[in-house]
């Protein structure tokens, strides 16, 4: 099985240096862009293999790239990767960056190179501070290598990638909040249309792609689109981080085929539940993804099949609910974390998310009313995709509308009994 | 401009077609149709941002399509065919929620709240049907801000639709106003306590939907909207006749509020305007009238008393000498006239002052160049604003001039497609480029921060840059003063963009003094004449009625004080003017000193009232009616709000009337505003185009009068039971169709004569949709104010030869003095407005870091300025946008003596 983005990367160990990293075959997908490529075809090529987005909505790379005006008179453009990983249980872009920044950064050169990018900027979460250090070595290696900076390989092509470490939002990895961080401005989303690919940084042209989806784009230049299709199972393409956590014996991060059963993931790779925990249910992909359980364990983890059970992959890394775990306090703390990152530029979202979030706080203290759980099954639906102004307050809405369908009696039981029964 | 054609589209609301214009917002076009969409973030000024969430509406695929998706009707372009439903339950619902959502934070203090009854927030809590609230839990808390004399802060009642800081940071260009923090803590307001620093920010009090920013002035003697009579007014404190508001309660002056017109003010006005306004209610107004007594002191004079004085001081007064004022009606100033006839009338303004303004309004007049309106402005594409401070001198037309630049982004957004009401999308797309306003300038301006071009220079470097742009726009224009290589370039660049601009806009002012700058301003937009390409020519001038003053005859002040020089005068009126501020007191002593007799007639105490022989209060704008002509021609009428009690306080003109039948008894008087207008349309001619232009105080809409008062108006009948139960006879106004009554003609009354906006469901300032056919349209009838000025482009326009009256070159140790006036001071009456008065500067000196070195002083050290003989002690401020050798010093503020500027100085520490 292969594992093309995992494949150099030896937890504890340093990430292979450009030299190393070069040796070993990697940037002979830039090599091969940008010397025997059109910038076109390096957009056709993506588009042909099928590249769905890894940083949770999945949409098609290629496409978004094909967006981008072509003209002279359309630059600058830019290209920004999306380090800024702060989904709830998702460290898989961390896992890429702290491990072979050299992957991400061939890969950004090719992207940039095709839709013509001069610029391209890292955002990266705060937090992550080994990232950084690596970024930024390996960002400075690559300008001594001539990967980087003026006459990239003699093709005339010119580059420069600015690590930016972010000042800490959630909010931010929405690529047009993370355009205004990058300006300078307040982490607010701008609505779309425009998008960024006619209007992004700075007003100009843009592409915002995440670290896992960068990371493939040079492997795919170098080894064809075939390839990258067949090392999916579900024909998508590609392989996937598929990681967990929560109350399992092994739990961790692992590169396999896009469409690995959710089984396959929990039982062989995360050992199945630790020792006295029952499984009651999982978010499959983030915090903001609904709530699947013991039923829909035979799915396979890729965007469609996910979606059509009610849910979606997202980031693909899943977080699990044990019996021990009370559910009410489980969705509490997600609603909490979601009321505070909101930006409060829109009404549903700055309004709802905390009285939501007051909701479960009185259910789960014991100062729980049946209407409440009105008035929360109110809320999801009041913060639909389209209601609120970015898909922050629906993606919050996700583990609770889910949470009260599977665990509606839980909900019941702790306004009854006036207490949180897992206390 | 957008490139975007325009054309008319085929939309279905509620099952009913519509014909709207393509690519306007839905919400837009909604409300122009007069559906009721309730919203928050939305301001027809400030376009679409999609925030609040309230606006939404159910949009259709298809006529098959029977569930329909929510969409926000503000962010939706209308396109051929759209179906959508306001009324549909699921959307609703969605809005009542909104509403909620906000009210789980709002303090529902509205019955101490100041906004209460005319609240957007109480409006669209009604509209949207949400009653009873389910949330049970504590409310957020913030802290308020001290936020200076203008506006009150109230940060629990902010319902975060980021109206403020759009319109203070975007709009206005602020920057000390902001959000901060996040999620359902996010706050609006300084980064500390402080005095907001915008020169516009009394708007945030019309902009917040709710009572987050309320008018501090208001509050000191506060009335609900409901309670208070209304009269249409135009704002007295500087020369672009901005339409204001005047509300009144208990016979005095409550608050100025925006009067809409889409062509002058729009939406908003500056803050010496809105706030200028408390001088009617100052301690030195004038409440009765004074005789100067054997003891040389004036003591009060009973009322009945008056005529026999005024008798006695005309009998025998052969020559009598009218000294009119900027600040006062034209009707006023016509009386004066009509009473002292032609050759003994006289401006009340300097000789500088007289010539400039007459020079401007002939050039404006002869040339056939455009003259803009504020609106016209907004649209211009490149625009040259040479010598004149106007966020100091005309504010409200920086602030116009500031929307310019955003047309370059329009044109950007069209070809990207972006509607150019999606405001934020606009921003961010342009946000890399530069407008195309060029600002030549001796101090910092407020449009420094846009401008693609500020050259900062003395006066004569200004000149000399605009006779170079003349000559190379067009080669017959002529030749240019010896100038640097470096506004030789600058010339080039800008008379390249003038020439190839389809919409340029030269704008200067009267308030540098300098004749030369004006007549080079003026040959740039000759030779954009001659060179085929229709430039517009915005002029300020000083005061309320400049422009008025300047279409009668007469001569300067320094005309008067000859005559007075050559015989003796009887008696000298002088007419809501303090002279002292027009003209060297020596001149103006002198002029005193030589007449038997002096009356004053004026509001506030002031220098000149205190040499009066006989002073007679006159009433201020708010109590009386009267007609102003702004700096661009446009002839309005301000009508009486307050019922001033004090039959002492008479209008001027009232004044005036007394003194001609006195003086001529064949005179029979005028009856009232109206018989007063008609002498002086059919005297003099250039007012013959105003005949019959504005409703009489006949004038009724259905037998009926307009009434003051909204229909809500409460305790008529209560106001004063404290002292008498019986209804009062309601006061009668002779002057105006208006009624002292909330009785009347019910429905909107012609543009000019809104006296509030106000409209069923609708009780806060955005009722104005109802007057309206659409947002930032013209007002429904037709925007108020009459340009009535021909032109008179028989002849080409021409060039000036450029008479440099200036300084010149400095002698030893000699600085080149020009006049720097401030919003806050500069002018008259608003200064004696408590909220301004805390707001103006200490007198200044502005000087270079080498002049003040060269001196041996350091900043804030207190120099002695001499001009002409006149030496005044003032606070030195550095200024390094000055060049060497030049200095500014601000003018007219209180306790400041009369300069004549531009003048050579000097500066010396003691």
């Amino acid at each position: 099985m292969e594992k093309p983005l995992t494949e150099y990367i030896t937890p504890g160990s340093p990430p292979l240096s450009l030299n190393e990293y070069r040796k070993a075959g990697g940037y002979k997908g830039v090599d091969k862009a940008l010397k025997t490529m059109a910038p076109a075809e390096v957009t056709e090529m993506i588009k042909t293999s099928n590249l769905m987005g890894r940083g949770g909505a999945g949409f098609l790379t290629g496409l978004k790239w094909s967006f981008v005006p072509m003209d002279e008179k359309d630059k600058p453009k830019y290209l920004i990767c999306n380090a800024d990983e702060m989904e709830p249980g998702t460290f898989k872009d961390r896992y890429l960056l702290e491990g072979n920044p050299h992957q991400l950064i061939a890969g950004m050169i090719v992207a940039a190179y095709a839709i013509q990018a001069e610029t391209a900027y890292i955002f990266l979460r705060w937090a992550y501070k080994k990232a950084e250090k690596t970024i930024q070595k390996a960002i400075s290696e690559a300008y001594k290598a001539g990967y980087l900076g003026k006459n990239i390989l003699n093709t005339g092509f010119n580059l420069d990638i600015h690590l930016h470490t972010s000042a800490g939002r959630y909010i931010c990895g929405e690529e047009s909040a993370l355009t205004n961080s990058l300006e300078g401005k307040r982490a607010i989303p701008r609505a779309k249309p425009p998008f960024p690919a006619i209007s992004g940084l700075f007003g100009r042209p843009t592409v915002v792609n995440n670290v896992e989806t960068l990371s493939w784009i040079a492997h795919i230049t170098n080894k064809g689109t075939e390839w990258f299709k067949n090392l999916s199972i579900s024909g998508t393409g590609g392989t996937k981080l598929y990681g967990v956590s929560g109350r399992v014996k092994n739990p961790g991060l692992w590169e396999l085929p896009l469409g690995t059963t959710i089984r396959e993931i929990l039982d062989v790779h995360a050992g199945g539940m630790a020792e006295g925990y029952k499984f009651r249910g999982l978010l499959p992909g983030g915090a903001s993804t609904d709530f699947l359980i013991e039923d829909h364990l035979d799915v396979q983890m890729d965007f469609k099949t996910v979606a059509a059970v009610g849910s979606r992959m997202g980031t693909g890394t899943m977080i699990i609910l044990d019996d021990k775990t009370c559910p009410v306090a489980f969705v509490r703390n997600l609603e909490n974390f979601f009321a505070l990152e909101s930006c409060g530029w829109c009404t549903p979202c700055r309004e709802g998310l905390p009285w939501i979030e007051k909701i479960l706080g009185a259910i789960e203290e014991g100062r729980g009313k049946m209407e409440y759980l009105d008035t929360l099954k109110f809320q999801t639906k009041y913060l639909a995709p389209g209601h609120t102004f970015c898909a922050h307050a629906p993606g919050a809405a996700e583990p609770l509308q889910s949470g009260l369908k599977y665990f509606y009696d839980d909900f019941v039981r702790h306004i009854n009994e006036h207490k949180c029964p897992w206390r | 401009m957008s490139l975007e054609i325009k054309y008319m589209v085929t939309i279905k609301i509620n099952g009913k077609d519509y014909s709207v214009e393509k690519g306007k917002s839905l919400l837009d076009v909604s409300l122009a149709l007069g559906f009721d969409i309730p919203h928050f973030c939305f301001h027809p000024a400030l376009g679409s941002v999609g925030a609040c969430r309230m606006c939404a509406v159910k949009k259709y695929r298809d006529a098959d399509d029977q569930k329909g998706r929510i969409v926000m009707s503000c962010m939706e372009p209308v396109a051929d065919g759209l179906i959508i439903s306001t009324e549909d339950e699921e959307v609703k619902t969605f809005r009542a929620a909104v509403t909620e959502g906000l009210m789980t934070n709002h303090p529902h203090d509205c019955p101490v709240c100041d906004e209460g009854g005319e609240c957007h927030l109480q409006d669209m809590t009604v509209m949207t049907g949400h009653n009873y609230r389910k949330f049970d839990f504590k409310k957020r808390t913030h802290k308020n801000q001290y936020l200076g004399p203008f506006v009150l802060h109230e940060m629990n009642r902010c319902i975060q639709c980021y109206r403020c800081v759009r319109f203070y940071r975007d709009y206005a260009g602020g920057k000390d106003l902001n959000v901060f923090g996040s999620h359902n803590h996010v706050y609006f307001g300084r980064f500390e306590d402080g005095t907001l620093e915008s020169e516009f920010s009394g708007n945030l009090v019309e902009v917040c939907p709710t009572g987050v920013f309320t008018d501090k002035t208001a509050h000191k003697h506060f009335t609900r909207k409901w309670d208070l009579s209304n009269a249409p007014s135009i704002c007295t404190h500087c020369s672009l006749g901005c339409n204001t508001i005047a509300g009144e309660r208990y016979d005095s002056l409550r608050r100025i509020r925006n009067r809409y017109n889409q062509e002058v003010n729009g939406y908003f006005l500056c803050d010496r305007g809105r706030f200028g306004y408390e001088f009617v209610n100052n301690e030195k107004r004038l409440k009765q009238a004074f005789i100067r007594q054997k003891n040389n002191v004036l003591t009060p004079l009973a009322e009945k008393e008056i005529v026999d004085k005024i008798k006695k001081q005309l009998y025998n007064s052969n020559k009598i000498v009218g000294i009119g004022s900027p600040r006062a009606s034209l009707e006023a100033n016509y009386s004066l006239l009509s009473l002292t006839g032609t050759d003994n009338f006289f401006h009340g303004i300097s000789e500088k002052e007289f010539q400039l303004t007459k020079m401007a309004l002939k050039y404006q007049q002869h040339s056939g160049v455009r003259i803009p309106t504020m609106k016209q402005m907004e649209n211009a594409d490149v625009t040259f604003i040479l010598g004149e401070d106007l966020v100091n001198t005309a504010p409200r037309m920086a602030l116009a001039i500031r929307q310019s630049a955003r047309n370059i982004l329009n044109e950007d957004a069209g070809i990207r497609r972006i509607p150019e009401w999606e405001d934020q999308a606009v921003r961010d797309l342009g946000q890399l480029s530069s407008s195309h306003i060029y600002i030549a300038s001796p101090v910092k301006d407020y449009l420094d921060d846009i401008a693609k071009k500020s050259f900062k220079g003395s006066y004569s470097d200004i000149t000399a840059l605009a006779a170079v742009i003349a000559k190379l726009i067009d080669k017959e224009a002529p030749e240019p003063p010896k100038h640097t290589k470096a506004i030789k370039e600058l010339a080039r660049e800008m008379a390249d963009a003038l020439k190839h601009a389809k919409n340029p806009l030269i704008v200067s002012g009267i308030s540098s003094g300098d004749t030369a700058l004006l007549q080079a301003t003026f040959n740039i937009s000759t030779a954009l004449l001659k060179s085929k390409v229709n430039p517009m020519l915005g002029i300020a001038l000083h005061e309320s009625n400049s422009m008025g003053l300047a279409l009668l005859p007469g001569e300067s002040l320094q005309k008067a004080s000859y005559t007075a020089k050559n015989e003796n005068i009887d008696t000298l009126i002088i007419l809501e003017n303090d002279l002292y501020r027009r003209d060297d007191s020596i001149l103006i002593d002198e002029l005193i000193q030589k007449s038997n007799n002096v009356i004053v007639i004026d509001t506030l105490e002031n220098k000149t009232t205190q040499k009066a022989d006989l002073l007679l209060p006159a009433s201020a704008f708010s109590e009386s009616t009267g007609t102003l002509v702004s700096n661009e021609g446009r002839a309005q009428r301000f009508y009486k709000a307050v019922f001033n009690k004090n039959e002492a306080v008479r209008d001027s003109w009232r004044w005036i009337n007394e003194l001609k039948k006195i003086h001529n008894n064949k005179f029979k008087g005028w009856d009232n505003i109206d018989s007063l207008f008609y002498s002086l349309t059919d005297d003099i001619p250039v007012f013959s185009n105003l005949k019959g232009k504005f409703p009489d105080a006949g004038f009724r809409v259905l037998d009926r009068k307009i009434p003051r008062q909204s229909i809500r108006f409460s305790g008529r009948t209560s106001m004063y039971a404290n002292l008498s139960v019986s209804e009062k006879k309601l006061p009668q106004d002779p002057d105006s169709p208006f009624a002292y009554s909330m009785e009347g003609f019910q429905e909107n009354p012609p543009s000019s004569l809104v006296p509030f906006y106000w409209s069923p469901g609708w009780n806060s300032v955005q009722a104005l949709y109802k007057y309206v056919d659409k947002a930032n349209g013209p007002l429904k009838g037709g925007n108020p104010g009459v340009l009535f000025l021909d032109s008179l482009s028989s002849e080409q326009a021409k060039y000036f030869n450029i008479t440099s009256n200036e300084p010149g070159i400095t002698g030893k140790d000699e600085l080149v003095i020009f006049p720097v006036y401030q919003i806050f001071g500069s002018e008259e009456l608003s200064s004696e407005a408590s909220g301004v008065s805390e707001r103006i500067k200490k007198p200044f000196l502005l000087l270079n870091s080498d002049d003040i070195t060269k001196i041996k002083a350091s900043a804030g050290d207190i120099a002695d300025l001499e001009i002409n003989n006149t030496i005044i002690s003032i606070e030195i401020v550095m200024d390094n946008n000055l060049k060497p050798g030049v200095a500014g010093v601000s003018v007219q503020l209180p306790g400041m003596p009369y300069l004549a500027l531009p003048a050579r100085g000097k500066v010396h520490i003691n």
